[in-house]
C-alpha cells in the first residue's frame, strides 16, 4: 500500500544542529536520500516526532527557496523538544507535512512595503517569509524587520541577521533587547514600544509573531499609528495532534488553526471568538 | 421489497454471516444491547438501540496507525495498514446511520483519512426502521426519517415478519444471495407501520425542539452567553457524553513502546477533558465552562458552519440517559436557544 495517509510520517535525518540561544537550537533535516523532505510555502509547518517520545508541530523556518534542506528552530520546553535538544547529527526522526495556510506571499504581499515584527522564537516562522521575500526581492517594496528578545544571547539567527539581512539594500533591521547588556550598543526596550518609536508609515503590510503579550501591545501600537487590521497578519499556536482538521483539537470557533491557519489576518481574527 | 417470517430470521442471519462477518445488537446479561459478531445462538435484540453507538465500526475507540523500529540513531517506519474485509452491520437505527454521514464529512474530506475510508468501503449497512421510539429520541428535529433509514438495505420489523429493501447496488447484491430465504412482497404492511410510527414521532416530548437560534453564523450571538457557565457548573468533565455520542470525532494520538518497537495509535479523546488543549505556554480553555461550551458550540454552530448547515447531533438521546448529572444537549438547546423552546 502506498503511503498516501497523512498520519503516517516518513523518515528524516538531522544533518546539522546549531545552538542559537541558551534554549533554542536550529535543526537541519533531509530525507535518508539527502534531499528536502517536501515542498512548502512560507508560514507552513511540519509535524516532527521521535518515536517513543512524541510528536509536535513546528514552523518550517527555512525558506521554500532553499532547495537542499529544511530547518526548524526549536525551543526547549517539554518532552519532544528536550529530546531533540539532546539529539546529535545523524539522528533519524520522523516528519510529516506541510500543514496550514501560508502567508499570502504570492498575492497580498506582492508590491507592498513589508514590516516584520518578531519576539523570541517567534522569528522562526518569519524567517521563512523574510528569506522568501529577499529571494524574490523585486516583487516587494521595502522590508523592515523589528526583532527583540530578552538579551543579546536570546536572539535567534543572529549571524544571518547581521551578515546577510542587515547588509541588504532595502532591508532595514531594527534589533532590541529587554535590558541593557555589556557589549550591546543597539536599542534597549520592549518590542511594542520600539515599533511605536520607529513610527512606521501606515502603507505597510505588517506581520507579527511572538509571545501573546507582545502581539497584543504591538497590534495596539500599530493601530494607534493608523494601521488597519486588514494590513496586519499573525500566526496562532494551539495544541495540535493530527494537523489536518480532523482530531478536533485546535479550533477557534469554526476555524481549525492547523488547516485554516496558522496564518490569520487580524480582521479575520475579530470574526472569531477570542479563545486562543 | 422482500420479507421473511420472524421465525426464520436466524436462517437469514446464518446465511449472511456465512458469506460475510455480521454484527448485530445482542442483549448482554445486564440487559443492555451491544453489537456482537453473529454466531449460532446469538439472538437479535429487541432493544430500541445499542448502548454504544455504531461509530466504533468505522472509527474504533482505539486503533493502531503505524509502527516504528528504532535502533541507535536509525528509525524505520512500518506501514501496518492491512486490506480490510467486508462486514455487515445489521439493525442500525436511523440516527446512527445519519451519524456516518456526519463522520464522513470529517474523515473523507481532503486529506482523506485512509483508516476510516477503508473500513467505510467494506461496511455493508442493514438499517432498521423504528416503530417504538423512546421519549428521549429527537431525530426528527434533525430531519431524520426514523421510519425509512438509509443504508445499503433497510429493514422493517413487525411482530411476525422482517421486511428487506435494497437501496444500493451493494444491498441488491447481498439480498439476491439470500433470495431463497425471503419472498417478494408488497409495501402495504411497511407503509402502515411507517404511518403509525410517524404519528408517535410527532408526539414525542422532544419533537418540537427549536433550532432556529443555532446553526451557521451563530457564534457571535451565543459564544458569550452567561448560560455556559451556569449550565456547566455541575459538569464533572467525565467525557461520557462524548464517548457515547455517535458523532463525536475528536481523537488523540499516542504511542507505546516494547523493546525497540514503538506503536503509534489513536484513541477517542474528549473536548470535555481539562488537558485536551493544554499547551506549553497555557491552556485556552481553562475552565469546564469553556470546554462545555466547546462541545455544544461545535455540534450546533461550528460544525454546521463548515458543513452546509448540517448539525452534528442526530438526536439519538444517548447523552440524555448517560450523563451522571443529567446535563445534555436538549437542555442546552432549550436554554441557550431561547424562548422558542419554552
Ligand atoms: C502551528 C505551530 C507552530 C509551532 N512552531 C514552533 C516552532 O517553530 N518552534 C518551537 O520551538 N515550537 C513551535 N511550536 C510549539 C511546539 O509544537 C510544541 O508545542 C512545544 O515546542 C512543546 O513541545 P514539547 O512536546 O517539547 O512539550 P510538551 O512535552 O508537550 O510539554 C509542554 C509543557 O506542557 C507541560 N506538560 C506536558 N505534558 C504534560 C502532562 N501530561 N501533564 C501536565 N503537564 C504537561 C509541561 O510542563 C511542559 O512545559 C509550534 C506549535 C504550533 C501549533
Ligand atoms: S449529542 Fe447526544 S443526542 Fe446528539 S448525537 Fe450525541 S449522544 Fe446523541
Ligand atoms: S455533560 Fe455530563 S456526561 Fe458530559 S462531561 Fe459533563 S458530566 Fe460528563
Ligand atoms: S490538529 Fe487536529 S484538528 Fe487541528
Amino acid at each position: 500500500m502506498s503511503n498516501n495517509e497523512v498520519l503516517i510520517p516518513t523518515v528524516g535525518v538531522i544533518t546539522d544542529v546549531r545552538r542559537d540561544t541558551p534554549d533554542i537550537k536550529t535543526f537541519r533535516v533531509v530525507t535518508p536520500n539527502g534531499v528536502k523532505p517536501f515542498e512548502h510555502k512560507p508560514g507552513q509547518c511540519a509535524m516532527l516526532s521521535i518515536p517513543g517520545v512524541g510528536e509536535a508541530m513546528f514552523s518550517i523556518t527555512s525558506s521554500p527557496t532553499n532547495t537542499e534542506y529544511m530547518e526548524f528552530s526549536i525551543k526547549k520546553c517539554g518532552c519532544v523538544t528536550e529530546w531533540l535538544h539532546s539529539a546529535e547529527v545523524g539522528q533519524q526522526i520522523t516528519i510529516r507535512g506541510p500543514y496550514g495556510k501560508p502567508f499570502p506571499v504570492d498575492d497580498e504581499f506582492v508590491g507592498k512595503d513589508l514590516l516584520f515584527v518578531a519576539g523570541g522564537v517567534g522569528l522562526a516562522p518569519l524567517r521563512s517569509v523574510i528569506n522568501y521575500c529577499r529571494h524574490y526581492r523585486e516583487r516587494y517594496g521595502s522590508i523592515d524587520i523589528v526583532y527583540g528578545s530578552r538579551s543579546k544571547d536570546d536572539l535567534l539567527d543572529y549571524k544571518e541577521i547581521i551578515d546577510e539581512w542587515s547588509n541588504e539594500e532595502g532591508v532595514n533591521v531594527h534589533l532590541t533587547i529587554d535590558n541593557p547588556q555589556e557589549g550591546w550598543d543597539g536599542h534597549v526596550g520592549f518590542v511594542p514600544n520600539y515599533v511605536k518609536e520607529l513610527n512606521f508609515s501606515t502603507n505597510k503590510t505588517a506581520v507579527l509573531c511572538g509571545p501573546p503579550i507582545m502581539i497584543k501591545f504591538t497590534l495596539e501600537g500599530l493601530c494607534s499609528l493608523g494601521f488597519d487590521k486588514t494590513q496586519i497578519y499573525t500566526t496562532l499556536e494551539l495544541r495540535m495532534k493530527c494537523g489536518v482538521g480532523k482530531c478536533g483539537r485546535c479550533n477557534v470557533g469554526s476555524k481549525y488553526v492547523c488547516k485554516d491557519g496558522p496564518v490569520f489576518r487580524f480582521d479575520e481574527l475579530d470574526e472569531l471568538p477570542s479563545e486562543y | 421489497m422482500r420479507k421473511c417470517s420472524i421465525d426464520n430470521i436466524n436462517d437469514v442471519l446464518k446465511a449472511l454471516s456465512e458469506k460475510i462477518p455480521l454484527y448485530l445488537p445482542v442483549d448482554r446479561l445486564d440487559g443492555k444491547a451491544t453489537y456482537q459478531k453473529y454466531q449460532e445462538g446469538k439472538v437479535w435484540s429487541n432493544a430500541l438501540n445499542t448502548e454504544r453507538s455504531a461509530k466504533d465500526f468505522f472509527f474504533p475507540q482505539m486503533e493502531n496507525l503505524v509502527e516504528f523500529k528504532t535502533q541507535g540513531k536509525n528509525v524505520e517506519v512500518i506501514d501496518i495498514r492491512d486490506e480490510k474485509q467486508d462486514f455487515i452491520i445489521f439493525g442500525v437505527r436511523a440516527c446512527d446511520v445519519k451519524s456516518f454521514e456526519i463522520l464522513d464529512r470529517v474523515f473523507l474530506s481532503q486529506p482523506v483519512d485512509t483508516f476510516y475510508k477503508s473500513r467505510r468501503e467494506h461496511g455493508i449497512i442493514f438499517s432498521l426502521a423504528c416503530s417504538k421510539p423512546n421519549e428521549t429520541c429527537f431525530c426528527s428535529v434533525f430531519n431524520i426519517d426514523a421510519t425509512a433509514p438509509a443504508g445499503d438495505v433497510t429493514l422493517w420489523k413487525t411482530e411476525t415478519e422482517v421486511f428487506f429493501k435494497a437501496n444500493t447496488e451493494k444491498g441488491e447484491k447481498i439480498l439476491s444471495e439470500i433470495d431463497s430465504l425471503t419472498t417478494e412482497c408488497g409495501e402495504e404492511t411497511v407503509n402502515e407501520q411507517r404511518e403509525k410510527t410517524k404519528k408517535i414521532l410527532s408526539k414525542l416530548p422532544l419533537s418540537d425542539l427549536d433550532l432556529t437560534n443555532f446553526g451557521v453564523g451563530k457564534t457571535k450571538a451565543l459564544f458569550d452567553s452567561p448560560l455556559w457557565k451556569e449550565m456547566s457548573s455541575t459538569c464533572l468533565g467525565c467525557g461520557t457524553c462524548t464517548f457515547v455520542c455517535p458523532t463525536c470525532q475528536c481523537y488523540d494520538i499516542k504511542e507505546f513502546k516494547v523493546g525497540d518497537k514503538v506503536t503509534r495509535f489513536r484513541c477517542w479523546d474528549s473536548c470535555m477533558y481539562s488537558d485536551f488543549t493544554k499547551m506549553a505556554h497555557g491552556n485556552p480553555r481553562l475552565t469546564q465552562a469553556e470546554r462545555f461550551r466547546q462541545r455544544f458550540m461545535h455540534k450546533l454552530v461550528y460544525y454546521p458552519d463548515n458543513n452546509d448547515g448540517l448539525f452534528s447531533c442526530v438526536g439519538c438521546g444517548r447523552c440524555l440517559s448517560k450523563c451522571p448529572i443529567s446535563m445534555n444537549i436538549v437542555k442546552v438547546i432549550k436554554r441557550v436557544g431561547g424562548k422558542e423552546n419554552e
